[in-house]
């Protein structure tokens, strides 16, 4: 299959890649671009666990071709953190205790950063809204919507 | 089901209507159209389709657009559904479709799929389809030397079935403007908060007259309990010229629960409760419609 020639603009930074057609994003973020953080779970666009940021707007990377994910801003879980300083959205899941095996964390922070960059100070139902597109099997969820309404909350507090 | 990575396939992006529509007529059965791709890329990963060529509309910016003039709205075929979610103009002209929107699949999906998709891809659940045969909604069909109209309630013909031919692209949804105290709701029954298929789906859209008590028109479509969505004739004639009130929209509910025929063979939902909910239901948006309309 031939390859094309794209250029994909990840968490600031550009990348020329030689794919084929039929590579989804999440592979080529994660195959060819070495950024695991983004998982592959069900690859089918149900469980979440691939999302990541498209012009700011939360996407199921398994069902985008990466041809197709030029000229667009993507965020993934690696472009949350500034270096070793985590985001606040990280540092409230760690402190809620809503990391258990983690595979799901990636997907859950992307859609909690898009929710609350569109709804900064959500209810509980607008936060489970929000992630009512990513699946977590560990920890019944409960701490992962606290995180998120304690993290808007401390924005609220600092504002 | 073990889902894999996707076969092979040749990508084409053409730059207008008429390129993909040259496409499409020469490359025949063998090519499929891509839009937001939140169906056929997961049905070409299980290998349940296996098309050599995609031609993908993304890059046709004029199929993107959501308008509005004196008379109609137009929902470009490729307008996500979560651009239609937060168009103020969908929400403020066309809730009943603004309703389907909040409730469908998930935020991931949302910012991916696409109305046109939606539509063509014809399943019986399809969340859009009610409110748009609720507004009496038309698809702009476009093929080679071709234009038609067709109304949405004539197309579909069955489960992922419809009356696009091969050769064809849907190009917008085109709404007549409700007129004045004109207003709907769509309610989806699901076992879960997201992430799931209607069990049921009931869209009402009614027109008041100028004292907000009278209803002066109502279409009333159902999703998911038939092998295409459907209208509600009977439960319609109920309510015009009367007073919307409980023992109508009771009675209206009844008349919709008879006519729906679902599928006897759903592991989600057995014939008897589909029925039971449609009645239940449809009662329930014609009063929420009435509301709505009349505060």
């Amino acid at each position: 299959m031939k390859q094309e020639e794209i250029t994909l603009k990840v968490n600031g930074i550009n990348y020329l890649v030689n794919v084929e057609p039929r590579r989804t994003l999440v592979e080529v973020l994660r195959e060819t671009l070495g950024l695991m953080g983004t998982k592959v779970s069900c690859n089918e666009g149900e469980c979440g666990a691939c999302t990541v940021l498209m012009d700011g707007r939360p996407a199921a990377s398994c069902l985008v071709l990466a041809i197709d994910a030029q000229q667009q801003e993507i965020v993934t879980i690696e472009g949350m953190s500034a270096g070793e300083k985590l985001h606040p959205i990280q540092e409230a899941f760690l402190k809620h205790g809503a990391i258990q095996c983690g595979f799901c964390t990636p997907g859950m922070v992307m859609s909690t950063k898009a929710l609350l960059d569109d709804n900064p100070h959500p209810t509980a139902l607008e936060v489970r809204q929000g992630i009512s597109g990513n699946l977590c099997r560990c920890t019944g969820y409960q701490q992962i919507v606290d995180s998120v309404l304690a993290v808007s909350q401390k924005a609220a507090g600092n504002s | 089901m073990f889902i894999r990575r996707l076969p092979k396939f040749e990508h084409h992006t053409p730059a207008t209507v008429a390129a993909a529509l040259d496409l499409l007529a020469r490359l025949g059965s063998q090519a499929r159209i891509l839009a937001g791709g939140t169906d056929i890329l997961p049905a070409m990963k299980r290998r349940e389709l296996t098309p050599g060529h995609l031609i993908s509309l993304k890059g046709i910016a004029g199929l993107k657009v959501i308008s509005v003039d004196d008379r109609e709205i137009r929902l470009g075929a490729l307008a996500t559904l979560g651009e239609m979610e937060r168009s103020q103009l969908v929400r403020q002209h066309l809730p009943v479709l603004w309703n389907a929107l909040q409730v469908m699949a998930s935020p991931q999906i949302r910012t991916l799929a696409t109305i046109g998709g939606n539509i063509c891809s014809a399943v019986p659940s399809a969340d859009t389809a009610p409110p748009l045969i609720a507004l009496q909604a038309s698809a702009k069909l476009l093929g080679t030397g071709s234009e038609r109209s067709v109304p949405l309630e004539d197309f579909f013909t069955g489960p992922k079935e419809s009356v696009l031919r091969a050769d064809e692209i849907l190009a917008e949804i085109v709404i007549t403007r409700p007129p004045a105290h004109s207003g709907g709701v769509y309610i989806k029954l699901m076992r879960r908060n997201a992430m799931e298929l209607a069990l049921v789906g009931v869209a009402v859209q009614l027109r008041l007259d100028a004292s907000l008590k009278f209803c002066e028109q109502a279409t009333i479509a159902l999703g998911a309990v038939a092998p295409t969505p459907i209208r509600a004739p009977e439960a319609e004639a109920m309510l015009v010229g009367r007073e919307i009130n409980e023992p109508l929209a009771v009675a209206a509910g009844k008349a919709a629960a008879k006519i729906c025929r679902p599928r006897s063979n759903s592991i989600r939902a057995s014939v008897e409760y589909r029925r039971s909910m449609v009645e239940i239901l449809t009662r329930r948006a014609i009063l929420e419609a009435f509301q709505s309309v009349s505060r």
